[in-house]
């Protein structure tokens, strides 16, 4: 038995500690917004928090979440209104939108350790979040665009 | 069936296959049968006697809400937004009361397939039609209602008014009787909007599909679910043909907890053969397990087949003037050469590529009630049903495909052959099943774009003048293996996959022409060739436009007014109406207008340059006329490209939703840059090379280049626009590396060994 947070509620569950996070969080306990993409940690689909650190969840084991919070794309803001989220809908950056849970997930922590990102930090940062649809320009359009909500409502 | 199919007799087909018929229509079969899983949008469950369901395209219930079919996949391009403008606008319907049902398969649908950039032009008339049909519909019933001439009302966002009074569209659906009729004829001649007057299309807005897709709520095939099922991984056989199963040892796998069994399939529709499924109880634990399983295959013959023998085999093909498919074949093209001043003859290459969509192929499959239900993203499904059918040895009326999003298509989900090995294995266990490839499991069942070679020559007369020309391409062909009878014949007759060869019929008038397609047929029995964001228009003009490139050096003249030149509008390239009015002028249009963006002429930094492109896009029955001009930087010591710059001109025609239209350029133009610099696989002894990020590796955020994009105002024929911007961004880039340092490139990728080779062998 396994316990940690996730999405601020405690969870547990009964399986190989080896399990993949993804494969718990997705099919054992059925939120479907992490996504699975490429199985070795490379294009970001299945990004989710740990202790508020962006890591990829389809190679990080169960265990390694004993007692940890997590948080996923269905937890980060309780109505859907974080400001990443809200600017990836003014900018209409989702085409096909399977990696954008990922990259909403990446942004997350860009904004955390750079509120005022320049173009080399969303590059470094958002680098190993592929999105195969290409929308890269509204990507970034919008991440800039929520660092300068989130510095408005903090400053 | 021959190639009308793909032109405007398409998409009248739309209409004509149903007598259209306003009333309160009872449709029962749309609502109320169980949805296992999520599906793309539930319906909702509105008695529908109390409906106004004027076609099979759009309802409007009585709190006023309309909801619009979909039949196309959504993957990306906000299609269920721009059809449901089309059918809105003409309806005069209230946008916010507007509705997507993104319908599972059903005969009344006719053909469901999303691709080519069909959607928007193939719907745009019959949806508009209808809109307008209920429109007139609703006013009649309303006057009736408000008691007044139809004549003094008018109808807007949703309400039907006389002076000051007004009744809602959902009032006159529930109080009103709604009966008058339409017969297909009068559907066809019915009138549209005269540009000026339209109050949705062309206008921006949100598209529909994006909020779920920001907070995790939107469902994707690989995220249905239903009661009971077990999850299968499939080993894949060493080759996409011919395998045979010679023994499973699942010895190992049986420590693995969860792990239930593995069963080899038995598939009467030879799609999949040699394939063995690992059943577990948890993806994870099937995963786990078939890395266990020990499969022990006879290989089919592809085993000995490799990238070079595929081009090999392509070049002997082009050798043999005897072969293939002639698509234009003019008189005069050898007495042309014959009396030419000088000629040019090049060959341009292309290899294996993935479409790596993001979602890996993935399945759910169940018997329910005697229906073979199948849950997964596809962008075909006319095409699947019938192998599916075939598959589980039952009438195609006993499977229906559910229809999910799509995480992802770019034409590998034009290939549905993923849905068979999950029919297969439901059928044979009797439980549900569902299939989820890996990574690696989804690129060595690929149906990855062939590689190509193509040979053009050029005959030259006084002055530079272009005399005649030649274009000979090989490739695997899809469409052949797929659905040979979708594809249309030769002027000798002979059939050819128009995705494997469109585009090198181009709008440049060149004198006596001939253009000839050969179907690879070793790459056809090796693999299984795909369709790939912009099909062989992707590749053709790769060729073609280097070619023009080229062509324009070797004649002294500058590459812009060589194809301007060209790009007269004259004979056969004037343009019909409706899609294509205007011919190579509009072609003509773009390529001025990107070369006086992009500041074609103008002094470049050292080792920098411009490289122009233009296309048609697809097809010369739905021209999208596109020009690039790319700036690039290449790096002499180390032959890297940096593309430093994009500027792209597309007339398109009436542009639906224009936010949704830039997307589309936006993301095609860096597939045709990822194409042309990032990405490209190879075919190594029956299978992909590269299988996984860790060696292929498509355009990040970081190789993004600055972008200009410009859509010319046009109130003409909607044309597509998920793919056209990736066929002019490779060769404009090969174009721009031979303008700053002098190398000529002529095989995509291109890598930069290639541009070091070439920077040593100038000529």
């Amino acid at each position: 038995m396994t316990t940690f947070k996730l999405n601020h509620g405690p969870v547990s569950v009964n399986v190989d500690e080896d399990t993949p996070l993804l494969w718990v969080i997705r099919d054992k306990i059925g939120l479907k917004g992490t996504k699975f993409g490429c199985g070795i940690g490379m294009c970001g689909a299945c990004t989710v928090h740990i202790d508020g650190r962006a890591v990829r969840s389809c190679i990080t084991p169960l265990r390694a979440v004993a007692d940890a919070t997590v948080t996923t794309i269905e937890g980060l803001d309780p109505n859907g209104q974080h400001p990443l989220q809200k600017a990836w809908i003014e900018t209409q950056a989702p085409q096909c939108g399977y990696c954008q849970s990922g990259q909403i997930m990446q942004a997350a922590t860009l904004l955390k350790d750079f509120p005022d990102p320049t173009d080399k930090d969303i590059d470094a940062v958002m680098g190993g979040s592929l999105c195969r649809c290409m929308a890269y320009i509204r990507i970034r359009r919008a991440i800039k665009l929520a660092a300068a909500e989130m510095r408005g409502a903090h400053g | 069936m021959d190639k009308v199919l793909a032109g405007p007799a398409m998409k009248q087909s739309l209409v004509s296959r149903r007598r259209f018929l306003i009333g309160a229509a009872g449709t029962s079969v749309l609502f109320g049968f169980p949805r296992p899983g999520f599906t793309a949008a539930d319906p909702a469950s509105t008695s529908p006697a109390a409906l106004f369901e004027p076609t099979i395209w759009y309802r409007v219930d009585p709190s006023g809400i309309v909801t619009v079919s979909i039949i196309r996949a959504e993957m990306g391009q906000h299609v269920g937004t721009a059809l449901a403008r089309i059918v809105a606008d003409e309806l005069e319907a209230d946008w916010d009361k507007v509705r997507l049902d993104y319908v599972d398969t059903d005969p009344k649908w006719g053909l469901m397939l999303t691709g080519a950039s069909w959607s928007v032009w193939q719907t745009f008339m019959p949806f508009s039609q209808a809109g307008a049909a209920g429109r007139i519909a609703l006013i009649e019933e309303g006057a009736k209602l408000l008691n007044v001439d139809k004549e003094a009302c008018n109808a807007r966002n949703g309400a039907v008014s006389t002076g000051d009074r007004s009744i809602t569209y959902g009032d006159i659906v529930a109080r009103g009787s709604l009966k008058r009729t339409f017969t297909a004829d009068q559907l066809k001649a019915m009138p549209i909007k005269k540009p000026a007057d339209r109050r949705l299309i062309g206008h921006d807005t949100k598209a529909i599909d994006i909020p779920a897709k920001t907070n995790g709520a939107a469902r994707y095939g690989i995220d249905a679910e239903v009661d009971d099922m077990v999850y299968a991984r499939p080993k894949i056989p060493p080759t996409r043909y011919g395998s045979k199963v010679v023994s499973i040892d699942d010895s190992a796998a049986k420590s693995v907890k969860g792990y239930i069994k593995s069963i080899a399939l038995d598939d009467p529709s030879d799609t999949v053969p040699g394939w063995v499924m690992v059943l577990a109880d948890s993806f994870f634990a099937a995963d786990r397990a078939a890395d266990k399983v020990k499969v022990e295959w006879i290989p089919g013959d592809a085993v000995n087949v490799s990238e070079q023998d595929l081009q090999d085999h392509g070049a002997k093909l082009i050798a043999d003037p005897s072969g293939g498919s002639l698509l234009v074949d003019d008189p005069g093209v050898e007495a042309a050469f014959a009396a030419a001043k000088s000629t040019l003859e090049r060959t341009y290459t292309t290899s294996s590529a993935l479409q790596f969509q993001l979602e890996p192929v993935n399945a759910l499959a169940f018997e329910k009630n005697g229906i073979f239900e199948i849950h997964t993203g596809n962008q075909w499904q006319s095409l699947m049903l019938p192998v599916l059918a075939r598959a589980l040895a039952v009438g195609e009326d006993k499977v229906i495909m559910r229809t999910y999003l799509l995480g992802g298509g770019f034409g590998r989900r034009l290939n549905g052959d993923y849905a068979v090995p999950a029919a297969l294995a439901t059928k044979a266990i009797g439980k549900p099943v569902k299939m989820v490839c890996t990574r690696a499991d989804d690129t060595l069942f690929g149906s990855f774009r062939s590689p190509s070679i193509q040979t053009l020559r050029m005959a030259f007369g006084e002055g530079g003048k272009v005399t005649a020309m030649e274009h000979h391409a090989a490739a695997g062909w899809p469409t052949q293996v797929v659905m040979p009878s979708f594809m249309p014949k030769g002027v000798n007759n002979v059939p050819f996959d128009q995705f494997s060869i469109w585009g090198a019929d181009h709008w440049y008038n060149v004198g006596a022409q001939r253009v000839r397609a050969l179907s690879n047929d070793l790459a056809n029995r090796a693999f299984r060739p795909g369709y790939l964001r912009s099909v062989g228009s992707g590749w053709t003009n790769w060729a073609v436009e280097s070619f023009m490139d080229e062509a324009a050096h070797a004649a002294g003249i500058d590459p812009v007014a060589f194809r301007l030149r060209l790009l007269d509008g004259a004979g056969r390239n004037a343009g019909t109406a409706p899609d294509s009015v205007g011919g190579a002028r509009r072609q003509a249009a773009v390529v001025k207008r990107a070369a006086e963006k992009g500041g074609w002429g103008s002094t470049m930094p050292k080792d920098t340059g411009l490289g122009m492109a233009t296309t048609f896009g697809q097809e010369r029955t739905m021209p999208t006329w596109s020009a690039c001009v790319a700036r690039v930087r290449v790096d002499r010591g180390h032959g890297n490209v940096i593309l430093e710059k994009l500027t792209l001109v597309v007339d398109a025609g009436t542009i639906v939703h224009p936010d949704g239209a830039l997307a589309q350029v936006e993301g095609a133009a860096l597939w045709g840059a990822s194409l042309a610099l990032h990405e490209g696989s190879e075919f190594v002894k029956g299978r992909v090379k590269d299988t996984n990020l860790d060696t292929y590796t498509p355009l990040r955020m970081g190789d993004v280049p600055e972008m200009d994009i410009e859509f010319l105002p046009s109130t003409e024929v909607p044309t597509g626009l998920g793919e056209p911007a990736t066929t002019v961004v490779g060769p404009a880039i090969g174009n721009a590396i031979f303008a700053a340092v002098g190398a000529r490139l002529r095989h995509l990728p291109i890598r930069p060994d290639a541009v070091l080779r070439a920077l040593n062998t100038k000529r």
